[in-house]
């Protein structure tokens, strides 16, 4: 099972017994905490990681630390509205995904300057601050200048201003788990121009609205400081802390026979149903102008799919009866560009029309999908 | 009297009269014994028949509200974000039933008991204060155990750790619910497999337990009883058969296999999204009479061309296939054959010869079937045929066609052969009045002009055509040139413009 092993750091995969789990491991390991290090970059391995941790572990005696980074996504909380909080056309021209977790909490975005980190631990264990402590300790031990402090709100402040890190946590039956970011040597121009929402004004919604605040890296105040080493003293300081002595041992999150069922998990939270379709219901009321018109367009949307669509045109611009056609096309319709795009010109297709109209019908459609 | 009495099994009957517990389920057979043995209770029973029900005995299906439990942290409140549950719905213990957000911290709550919600005291958004009710349950008669609200200063999460999982003596884990199942049908839990969390014994288990044992599956009542085991095989037969078998040797008795149970169960869901558009796409394409025309196409010449100029095109940054060459082609022979991109009125009463050549592109993406179309076939190269197909397979397998590049098409093609087949009878996408299905190329022999059976690499095409304007010469000479441009690449240089 064990493939390499230094004093410090060792590595799972290739179970020689079928029989053995990650959770098996961990009770023949008979140690109080764990520190544990994904090998993947994924976003949905690694969040699929962390809840089969929290859905198959035995937290009631044990602690799990858990150290991971991505490669650049968003990641929405549990009950936020995507349209609210990022820009999804740049996202999707950048290529950057988008993720929601199953955590409370505001929006984020990672890249490899990013370190996550998740606390599992029973419920009764549960203790967000000690756990920001490990943080803010571990920093100061790496650099005893360093000005770093842990809020009541739990984010970390750097020189008391600007944070570096944010905090979200989901409890279940018996266990729970508090993850945090720290911002080290992050992407800030992406960072700010993904997470401002280019439709928030239009929206109606009762999600969970992030609270934006001024961000800075800890490598912008000491460039010395890299996310390695960081995560290094962030490990020991959590054996410090609560008295472990466990090696960071590295993860494969892709291993299904060492932790049957992620598979499904990970695809699970990859599905438009997950992602999008968890957004609390929402309206969408705004006034677009196409060809110098004014038109006025209100949505209602409910798990992502379009429940009401309403367009005000002037009827001398195009006859009601297209209109009322072209909304129904859009009335149960995901959502989603691609898809109201393809329902669009499934109904231009049958149904004969000038090219006069039809060129007014697609740009009245490229309007409401610059919403989407 | 007797008559009375076989309406129930005798054990559960005596347990009745000695206990006097009732049951909603047999209340009208409970109140016909009693209308024989004591009629003057029962008046006094059917005056107060709702009281006695509730306030005698527990076991009368209770309503129990279900507390919202301490989060931890001193919290007081939490906003109520989403239900996994409605009214009326049927939970089992530990299923999830809402979910709750305080503070950054999302938290799912799970039902402490088995039961029927009957009744939800939140809406969504709302705040919902820590000890009050969240729901209410009706449970199963005997399924309170412990104290029952949640106490609000300790996680009452503990309390339930130690009746459900840490109970002293007892290796095996279950519910108290699970057990009573066991109990009443003799099962000893050691001998059941869990298959829950650590190995708990959930109701399935038992379930499957009793199916083994007895070859049916029972519903899961409390008064259900156990059928006998199947009788013993016919092979050990009457004494009348015995004669005759005498001198057959003992036949091997027929084994008994528990019926295999299928728990699949179907799924209906509405037709949305990317299957919506195709379902009104080909509704409307049915009214649309098709033939179909098939042919073979010699690709042999095709394939060398390409193997040739692919590396310069990959210089250029472009992957070039045979897509590019077959719609050129097509276009070509457009030029010569203009009914077939054109388009049929909805009274048929005129047709439109449309300038423009916007070939289309049957592209299968993860969602479905996307028809993209390249503009204006006619001006391109066969090269920039590529950039442009490239571009839109590109946006197509990102999710990122807009409507202008999914409309507008005056002929489509499907390179179906590209995933497998040979042969297809394509559907004419409306407003358009042919389509064409390429198959695969396959390696075959055929005879050259010299008898010799050589290597070919042969294509099937699978033209389909409106026959209210197209005829089958016309689509078999468009089909013949479209074919000779692609058996001998060089004659398209002549006509390229």
């Amino acid at each position: 099972m064990i493939l390499r092993l230094s004093n410090r750091a060792c590595v799972l995969s290739g179970s020689a017994r079928l029989k053995s789990t990650l959770s098996t491991y961990f009770d023949e390991m008979g140690k109080a905490g764990i520190i544990l290090k994904s090998a993947s970059a994924g976003i949905f391995e690694n969040l699929a990681l962390e809840d089969w941790i929290h859905d198959h572990v035995d937290l009631q005696n044990r602690s799990i630390l858990l150290l991971w980074r991505n490669s650049p996504v968003v990641v929405i909380g549990r009950h936020q509205n995507p349209w609210q909080e990022c820009n999804l056309p740049l996202m999707r021209r950048l290529g950057i995904p988008l993720a929601r977790r199953r955590s409370g909490g505001g929006t984020v975005f990672h890249d490899f300057g990013n370190i996550n980190m998740t606390f599992f631990t029973s419920k009764k264990k549960y203790d967000r601050h000690r756990n920001l402590k490990v943080v803010t300790s571990a920093l100061k031990a790496l650099r005893p200048d360093l000005d770093v402090t842990a809020t009541d709100r739990f984010d970390i402040l750097l020189n008391g201003h600007h944070k570096i890190s944010g905090t979200a946590a989901k409890l279940g039956r018996t266990s729970a788990y508090h993850h945090c970011t720290l911002l080290c040597s992050v992407d800030r121009s992406i960072l700010s121009s993904v997470l401002k929402s280019n439709t928030s004004e239009v929206i109606r919604s009762n999600a969970t609205l992030s609270v934006p605040s001024p961000v800075k890296n800890l490598s912008d105040v000491d460039p010395t400081l890299d996310a390695d080493t960081i995560m290094e003293a962030i490990a020991s300081q959590f054996n410090n802390e609560f008295g472990f002595d466990s090696p960071v041992i590295t993860v494969d999150p892709a291993h299904e026979a060492l932790m049957p069922g992620i598979h499904k998990m990970t695809n699970d939270i990859q599905m438009w149903e997950w992602i999008y379709g968890k957004t609390p219901k929402f309206s969408v009321c705004t006034s677009l102008v196409v060809d110098d018109v004014n038109i006025k367009l209100d949505m209602d949307i409910k798990s992502g799919t379009v429940e009401k669509c309403v367009v005000e045109i002037p009827e001398d611009w195009l006859p009601p009866e297209t209109v009322n056609e072209f909304t129904s096309a859009l009335n149960g319709s995901k959502y989603c560009p691609n898809e109201a795009a393809v329902l669009v010109a499934a109904f231009m297709r049958t149904r004969s029309m000038s090219a006069d109209v039809a060129g007014k019908i697609h740009r009245l459609c490229e309007g409401v999908l610059s919403v989407m | 009297m007797a008559a009375v009495i076989t309406v129930r099994a005798p054990f559960a009957f005596m347990r009745r009269l000695v206990s006097l517990r009732l049951h909603k389920r047999c209340c009208s057979k409970v109140q016909s014994a009693y209308l024989v043995y004591r009629p003057h209770s029962y008046s006094l029973i059917a005056g107060q028949q709702q009281r006695f029900f509730r306030t005698s005995c527990v076991a009368a299906r209770p309503v129990m509200p279900f507390k919202l439990s301490d989060i931890g942290e001193g919290i007081m409140e939490v906003t109520v974000k989403e239900w996994y549950v409605k009214e009326g719905d049927k939970v089992s213990q530990f299923d999830s039933i809402c979910e709750v957000q305080s503070d950054k911290a999302s938290v799912t709550i799970t039902s402490r008991y088995d039961g029927i919600i009957r009744k939800l005291y939140y809406d969504v958004d709302s705040i919902a204060l820590v000890g009050t009710a969240l729901v209410d349950i009706e449970t199963d008669a005997g399924q309170v155990e412990g104290p029952q609200e949640d106490v609000v200063e300790t996680p009452a999460v503990s309390h339930e750790e130690h009746t459900h999982q840490e109970i002293k003596g007892l290796k095996t884990q279950a519910t108290p619910a699970v057990r009573r199942l066991a109990m009443e049908n003799t099962i000893k839990l050691s001998e059941v497999v869990g298959t829950g969390k650590d190995g708990r014994i959930l109701k399935e288990d038992i379930l499957n337990f009793i199916a083994r044992q007895t070859g049916a599956i029972l519903p899961p009542s409390p008064f259900q009883e156990i059928c006998p085991p199947p009788p013993a095989p016919v092979a050990h037969s009457t004494p009348a058969a015995k004669p005759r078998e005498k001198t057959t040797p003992p036949s091997v008795p027929t084994p008994v296999i528990p019926k295999p149970v299928f728990t699949g169960k179907d799924r209906t869901e509405p037709i949305k999204g990317f299957q919506k558009a195709m379902v009104r796409t080909m509704s409307a394409a049915l009214k649309i009479p098709h033939f179909g025309y098939k042919d073979e196409v010699d690709l042999s010449q095709l394939v060398r061309l390409r193997s040739e100029l692919k590396g310069l095109s990959e210089s250029r940054g472009v992957k070039l296939s045979y897509m590019p060459f077959f719609i050129k082609a097509a276009s070509l022979s457009l030029l010569h054959f203009p009914i077939l991109n054109s388009s049929l009125d909805e009274n048929c009463t005129n047709i439109t010869y449309k300038a423009a050549h916007n070939i289309g592109l049957a592209m299968d993406t993860n969602q479905g079937l996307l028809v993209p179309n390249v503009k204006n076939v006619q001006m391109l190269s066969v090269f920039e045929l590529a950039v442009e197909l490239n571009r839109l397979q590109t946006l197509g397998s990102s999710g990122q066609l807009g409507t202008v590049d999914l409309t507008g098409g005056t002929f489509t093609l499907s390179n179906i052969g590209s995933i497998g087949g040979t042969y297809a009878k394509p559907v004419i996408l409306p407003p358009e009045v042919a389509i064409g299905a390429l198959g695969k190329i396959q390696v075959l022999p055929r005879f050259n002009h010299k008898d010799e059976v050589v290597k070919a690499h042969i294509m099937n095409v699978s033209w389909s055509a409106d026959h209210r304007i197209i005829d089958g010469a016309t689509m078999c000479r468009f089909s013949n040139m479209w074919r000779s441009y692609l058996e001998n690449p060089a004659t398209m240089v002549l006509d390229l413009k």
